[in-house]
């Protein structure tokens, strides 16, 4: 089964995030990246289905940040056989939109069986990703998914609801998933394995076709008000116990 | 008929350089093998594969005299020791797969009594490197990977908090970003006394002794990583690199004559493994340091504690890098402080078991030996009487709470001689 | 084009999503200010009650066993067929486990801009401007659409629900999209494992995030949960890394729970979680981060590091009962 990961960097959301100087984007000089969690899930889940089916997992990225190449190196050190990034002039806030038909136009030679792709990004605010490959492909879309399972010219997935219902589908290839978890945790690559790869794989490149425009533009970004709505307690542990244990005797949830 | 032997007197001994007998060159280091002994008897693969290893060639040289079976720390919990772990991979066992792979501390007691110089310190990190790469690694050991690769410390905390704890200090604590003047002292901090809740009362009680000595320092702050050295030693190299790489740059973004450290794996990185990569400064672990202020410090210990106290010789700090009187000293100048040496102590000082990757194999160590190494030598400060344990290793003070509390020796108090210091100094509370 | 505002409803098992009602508020108050209709369309089979709880002015209810059971490639055929002929100002679709697989390909395939995450949605002389919560709900973002018309994809919770209203006309018609030949076929609904606590029977819930830091200390939110007399529950990190199991989690793709008193311990808050919380009387919230969005719906909060007051609050519970 060829297979193909679609991934793509997210700012790292434990940094403070900091709004740009005209206030319609972030910061971005200011950020540091990382990879889109779900899209570690989905890479996982693509080995996994690899180590169960044979083939082949190719990683496919724009590269927005210039820094692509880790995460492409360390996809490799997981399990990845090939990895392509897209290049070009791109914008740090090329959403999802320019982002699905850059990745269109690169993953369409790849004459690939299933794409996987993490189901959301903490940056997508015009949509997910996954779907949009999928209509570009014209290949059917199931997301929210923790499971698949290879079948001759087929996959089996769970999709996820809320409250751990799930459904199965029977999805026909070729087909994009878009991944919520992998049905086991993403391994571990080791730095070492990572560092040795980064001296001798090769990274495909692709150059990007155009600076796809956005079909909305964002006018204001704001942090939301510091509501504050919770009154704060200041004070040792020892204190704060005291003030929930007094909170719960109140409540009626402690009896004294 | 020997050539060249005719310098030989009876009355004295005399070295050559080169020596050629009967048309074989037998120079060198008299330790030297001339030739590989040929085993007939098993297949060897199991050992080839080690002794192939960059790294790993001393395992061949043993040749089973048994002497760091005596005294290997593991040895006396379980049933390890180097001339074991040679024997059983003569025999096939593949020491890859084998539990035995992570059981080593790196304590380096076999290498300091072993006849043939095999050494452990080498063979284990580079036979461990491989089933890091194969991707079998104990589950517990992967998370610390992890969570240095991820956060730049073991714990898992996150890196802009790794100066959190100089609210808690008591006393100004410089960090070099904001000094922006030439120090005396670069502070390297280390992880434990970042972040672990015991090694802040460490860093805490520092950070008082150096105000009140007013010696001129700063810490790196958020700028800092962890040392990276024992996830070298145990198998992850790369992520050891990657560390120091990181660490190298902060530490040349400012100016600084000396290198304080605080715990004595971080020293023995700074010491012996950062100049491998091009770093190469003056580096002093912290008990040495306030030697060097004793005179000033000793007058400030005014308050007499009245304890019994033993004090356990980090392996990094003593055999790994010779220091065995500085914590000594800093324990004698304390008032009211009885000093009892263990039966186990300098060069054959016993292994608390964190180092060499063991501080994030507990469970793991637990399932294959019959007690923790630190339940051990809990046991033995208390068969000598102690009132405390003294440690100067980050590692020690919660490993050693634990065992006293899980042997039962709830007793026996654990103090960091930093923490014993600040408690005797005046002023404080 | 029409000023109507269309809704995706969304119901499964039978029941409808509380976030139909809500998405049916908001679009009736769009659709006054834009002068059209809000317009919910119903995909089922046999759904026709269903259809007359939805609080829109009009129901479009597409009846067809093919629509029995959600699949995303008949519900997508549908409603590129539905946007087509109706030609909607805004397609308002959830923000769920059911929108998120439909609005982004509806975007390719109508050619509308798509804006998600949506918390704020309102028209400025006759503009659509809506505001997306993204990054975790640290950053909003206020977008227009470039054209007139656009889709959107809203959060749960963001919109008061329409409730008590007389049921609206409902319009039943077949599938205006060929159901045959569809690539992806449903199988079945699996049902959670039962056997577990219920978490969402519990008058007190003692939950953690990611601010655990590891499984090893779990152990202490147990111990607090044991002599509190309730359960730990937890947020997607949590479940996800296998500390917990899955009928733990509270949120977006957990439960949602609505307990007396609710304590976040080391959760962040992202809108994931709160969407499955919020409801709780009331929340205390334990975060080393001042200004982690939790502290936002919580209404006691302290920044202390949640593995010294697990221990301190278990200690002061067991000496106070």
């Amino acid at each position: 089964m060829i297979l193909a990961v679609a991934i793509k960097q997210v700012p790292n959301l434990t940094d403070d995030l900091e709004i740009s100087a005209d206030g319609t984007g972030l910061d971005y000089d200011a950020l540091t990246y990382v990879l889109n969690e779900f899209d570690e899930q989905a890479l996982e889940e693509a080995v996994l289905v690899k180590e169960a089916a044979g083939g082949s997992v190719t990683v496919v990225g724009i590269d927005t940040t210039g820094e692509l190449d880790g995460a492409l190196h360390t996809a490799l050190a997981k399990g990845a056989d090939r990895a392509m990034k897209v290049t070009g002039d791109f914008d740090r806030d090329l959403g999802s939109e320019g982002q699905a038909q850059l990745l269109a136009e690169a993953i369409r030679p790849l004459a690939a069986d299933l794409l996987l792709t993490g189901v959301q990004a903490a940056d997508d605010r015009d949509g997910q990703i996954g779907p949009r490959l999928a209509a570009l492909l014209g290949w059917p879309y199931v997301g929210v998914v923790t499971h698949v399972t290879p079948e001759p010219g087929c996959v089996r997935v769970h999709k996820e609801y809320a409250g751990g219902l799930l459904a199965e589908f029977v999805v026909t290839l070729p087909a994009v998933i878009g991944v919520q978890a992998s049905h086991q945790p993403p391994r571990y690559a080791p730095v070492s394995k990572i560092r040795q790869i980064a001296k001798t794989a090769q990274i495909e490149s692709v150059a990007g076709q155009g600076t796809p425009a956005s079909s909305s533009s964002v006018r204001r970004m704001f942090k939301p008000e510091a509501a504050g709505q919770a009154e704060m307690w200041a004070g040792e542990p020892e204190e704060v116990a005291g003030k929930i244990a007094t909170l719960l005797t109140a409540k009626g949830l402690l009896k004294l | 008929m020997a050539v060249g032997l005719d310098k030989v007197k009876p009355e004295a001994i005399t070295e050559e350089r080169q020596l050629i007998v009967d048309g074989m060159d037998i120079s060198g280091h008299w330790n030297r093998m001339f030739e590989q002994r040929v085993i007939w008897d098993y297949d060897t693969s199991q050992l080839d594969r080690v002794t192939d290893l960059p790294g790993g060639e001393s395992l061949a040289w043993c040749y089973g005299c048994a002497k760091c079976t005596g005294v290997c720390p593991v040895d006396i919990v379980g049933d390890y020791s180097p001339r074991k772990i040679h024997r059983k991979t003569q025999m096939g066992i593949d020491l890859f797969e084998s539990p035995d792979l992570w059981l080593c501390t790196t304590c380096r007691n076999c290498l300091r009594v072993c006849p043939k110089e095999v050494d452990m310190i080498q063979i284990m990190p580079a036979v461990r490197e491989q089933a890091v790469l194969a991707g079998s690694v104990p589950a517990e050991l992967q998370k610390a990977f992890e969570d240095t690769a991820k956060h730049g410390n073991p714990l898992g905390q996150p890196q802009r908090k790794r100066a959190d704890w100089i609210k808690k200090a008591g006393a100004p604590v410089p960090v070099l970003k904001d000094v922006k003047r030439p120090v005396d002292l670069l502070w390297y901090v280390g992880s434990y006394p970042s972040y672990h809740p015991r090694g802040i009362d460490a860093a805490a009680a520092a950070a008082r002794i150096f105000h009140a000595l007013g010696v001129d320092y700063g810490i790196l702050g958020i700028e800092e990583k962890d040392d990276g050295d024992s996830q070298r030693l145990a198998g992850e190299k790369g992520l050891f690199e990657m560390l120091a790489e990181a660490n190298i740059a902060a530490f040349e973004k400012y100016t600084w004559n000396r290198m304080v450290v605080t715990g004595p794996h971080e020293f023995n990185a700074f010491k012996n493994e950062y100049p491998k990569l091009g770093f190469v400064r003056p580096i002093v672990h912290y008990t040495r340091l306030l030697v060097e202020y004793l005179d000033r410090l000793r007058p400030m210990l005014t308050k007499p504690l009245n304890l019994k106290v033993t004090f356990h010789d980090p392996c990094y700090l003593g055999r790994h890098n010779g220091e065995y009187d500085a914590p000594r000293q800093l324990l004698r100048a304390i008032p009211g402080v009885e000093l009892v040496e263990m039966g186990r102590c300098r060069e054959n000082g016993y292994c608390c078991g964190g180092g060499g990757g063991g501080m994030w194999l507990d469970s793991f160590t637990k399932a294959h030996t019959t007690m923790r190494l630190s339940e051990r030598r809990v046991r033995e400060a208390v068969e000598y009487g102690a009132d405390v344990l003294a440690v100067c290793c980050p590692f020690e003070v919660s490993r050693f709470e634990d065992a006293a509390k899980s042997t039962g020796h709830d007793r026996l108090i654990v103090r960091d001689i930093l923490e014993l210091l600040d408690q005797a100094l005046e002023g404080q509370p | 084009m029409s000023n109507d505002i269309l809704i995706l409803a969304e119901h499964l098992n039978g029941k409808l999503a509380d976030i139909t009602n809500e998405m049916a508020g908001q679009a009736r108050q769009l659709a006054g200010a834009l002068g059209g209709q809000a317009v919910a369309v119903l995909l089922g089979s046999g759904a026709q009650a269903l259809a007359e709880s939805i609080g829109s002015d009009r129901v479009l209810y597409i009846d067809d066993p093919a629509l029995a059971e959600f699949n995303p490639e008949a519900y997508a055929r549908v409603l590129a067929a539905v946007v087509a002929q109706r030609q909607p100002r805004v397609v308002m679709l959830a923000n769920s486990s059911v929108g998120m697989d439909l609005a982004a390909g509806l975007a390719v395939t109508t050619g509308l801009p798509l804006i998600a995450y949506v918390n704020a949605l309102s028209a400025e002389d006759g503009r659509i401007v809506a505001t997306s919560q993204i990054y975790g709900g640290k950053i909003l973002a206020e977008a227009v659409p470039a054209g007139e018309a656009c889709l959107v994809t809203c959060l749960a919770g963001a919109f008061r629900p329409e409730a008590g209203r007389a049921a609206a006309a409902v319009e039943r018609i077949a599938s205006p999209a060929p159901l045959d030949g569809l690539k992806v076929q449903f199988v079945r609904l699996i049902e959670p494992e039962a056997g577990d606590v219920d978490i969402t029977q519990q008058a007190l819930l003692v939950s953690i995030g990611r601010g655990i830091g590891g499984a090893e200390n779990i152990e202490l939110a147990q111990e607090l949960a044991e002599a509190l007399g309730t359960v730990v529950s937890a947020s997607r990190p949590v479940t996800d890394a296998g500390w917990l199991p899955k009928t733990r989690q509270v949120g977006k793709s957990g439960l949602t729970v609505k307990p007396k008193v609710y304590l976040a311990f080391g959760i962040s808050g992202a809108p994931e979680h709160l969407e499955g919380m919020r409801g709780a009387e009331l929340i205390v919230a334990v975060n080393t981060d001042p200004k982690a969005p939790i502290f936002d719906v919580a209404h006691y909060g302290a920044t202390c590091d949640i593995l010294d007051l697990l221990p301190a609050l278990t200690e002061r519970v067991k000496s106070d009962t």
